[in-house]
């Protein structure tokens, strides 16, 4: 499968931060989710890509094309939607309209108003009289209505009700349907990835910690509870990270057949993003 | 057609989509050359990853329940006797062990078990 944006070797360093050699790839027609802890890193490689900032050093190639060279032509079929910049309050769905008309040959805006009417955004509000949700789905209708190829989301359902996100993911599968259409998009809301994400990217100080699909994680890793007694038998090789609580041990395991095959242990739990994030970042031992 | 995913069972959602599937093709709900959904559109209304709906069309490929025509699609496959056999003996022979693994665990000798499945299949006759 051809990739629609591939990351390698990527770093990019600050004063007290560091994105450090940093590498994925998302196939096209797939949808990666980003995950971090605040701080990470997401925010700092988006931009990376997005050429908002300069690299130290490390490529980018957007739908096949360098970055560095290129960036000019695959911009077009770039659709953005970051945290926290979008039009001037005072503007209205109307004249974003107008404007991006002159921005993008490609700008659809028959689709726009479609969009717009789809989520009951009326064309005439100023941004500044919309909530939150309504901003966001009017932030990501924009991002979209040029037809882009690639989608990048900075946090979109941050701060969202569950309707909203619902609306939202619905969306984005969509928009990723006819298999042309990859989104690349960074949340630490980890359960509206468990279910729509094709790949999931974990990043944590300024370094990939893992990237697998979301198969790959859900149904494989695992976290074991159990004993001290049992804890002791574990042979180091058979976990990724553990954390001792107080009347019990939580183990991080990535293949849980092979453990529940090998120990007796007490609860064997399937595992949720955010069950994964804890303890790769809070473990007492983490080895990858 | 209708297809119920659990997002807490534990049991991956690529193998609930694939067994769901295969019984309604058993069951003659789907029946052989039916089209099944692509696998983007049944993500999309699965509200699951696309990688999740291809994992099961392509085990229920390798299963032999559904065949795939480049550029047009899945569909369900004929199915034969000698397939619709083996799943049923499969099914079977997981039974039983079942019923082997209590027998053994409580001493039952494999004698005494194979009386009670001789006085219980002429039974039912």
């Amino acid at each position: 499968m051809e990739a629609i944006l591939e990351v390698k070797n990527l770093s990019k360093k600050y004063e007290n931060f560091t994105l450090n050699n940093i590498s994925f790839s998302l196939p096209q027609g797939m949808i990666m989710g980003f995950i971090g802890e605040n701080g990470s890193g997401k925010t700092t490689t988006i931009k990376a890509i997005l050429n908002l900032i300069h690299k130290s050093s490390g490529e980018i190639e957007i739908l096949g094309q360098s970055q560095d060279t290129h960036f000019d032509t695959v911009q077009k079929e770039i659709g953005v939607v970051l945290d926290d910049m979008f039009f001037p309050e005072i503007l209205s769905a109307k004249e974003i309209d107008l404007i991006m008309k002159d921005t993008y040959e490609t700008w659809d805006s028959t689709y726009f108003y479609k969009l717009l009417k789809e989520f009951s955004i009326s064309p005439m509000q100023q941004i500044k009289t919309l909530s939150k949700g309504m901003r966001k789905k009017l932030e990501i209708i924009t991002a979209l209505a040029h037809h882009p190829k690639l989608l990048i989301c900075d946090e979109p359902t941050n701060g969202l009700d569950p309707i909203a996100r619902d609306e939202i993911l619905r969306l984005f599968q969509e928009f990723i349907e006819d298999g042309t259409h990859s989104i690349f998009l960074s949340s630490h809301i980890t359960s509206d990835l468990e279910h729509i994400a094709d790949y999931i990217t974990f990043i944590h100080q300024g370094q990939i910690l893992l990237s697998k699909t979301r198969d790959e994680i859900m149904d494989k890793f695992a976290i074991a509870k159990c004993s001290e007694n049992t804890w002791k038998q574990i042979n180091q090789k058979d976990y990724l990270s553990y954390k001792k609580e107080k009347y019990f041990y939580e183990v991080l395991v990535e293949d849980k057949k092979a453990f529940q095959k090998k120990y007796n242990c007490e609860v064997l739990d399937t595992i949720t993003l955010d069950e994964l994030m804890l303890l790769m970042i809070k473990g007492d031992d983490l080895k990858c | 057609m209708e297809i119920i995913i659990s997002n807490s069972s534990g049991v991956p959602i690529y193998e609930q989509i694939k067994e769901q599937i295969k019984t309604k093709i058993l069951n003659g709900e789907l029946q052989s050359g039916e089209c099944l959904p692509s696998i983007r559109s049944l993500a999309k209304d699965l509200k699951c990853s696309v990688i999740t709906t291809k994992n099961a069309y392509e085990e229920l490929q390798k299963e032999g329940y559904v065949t795939t025509i480049p550029a047009k699609g899945f569909y369900v496959a004929h199915i034969s006797q000698e397939l619709l056999r083996e799943e049923q003996l499969q099914k079977i022979e997981n039974l039983l062990v079942t019923s082997i693994l209590l027998a053994k665990a409580n001493k039952i000798s494999k004698k005494k078990l194979l009386e009670i499945i001789e006085i219980l299949y002429e039974e039912d006759e």
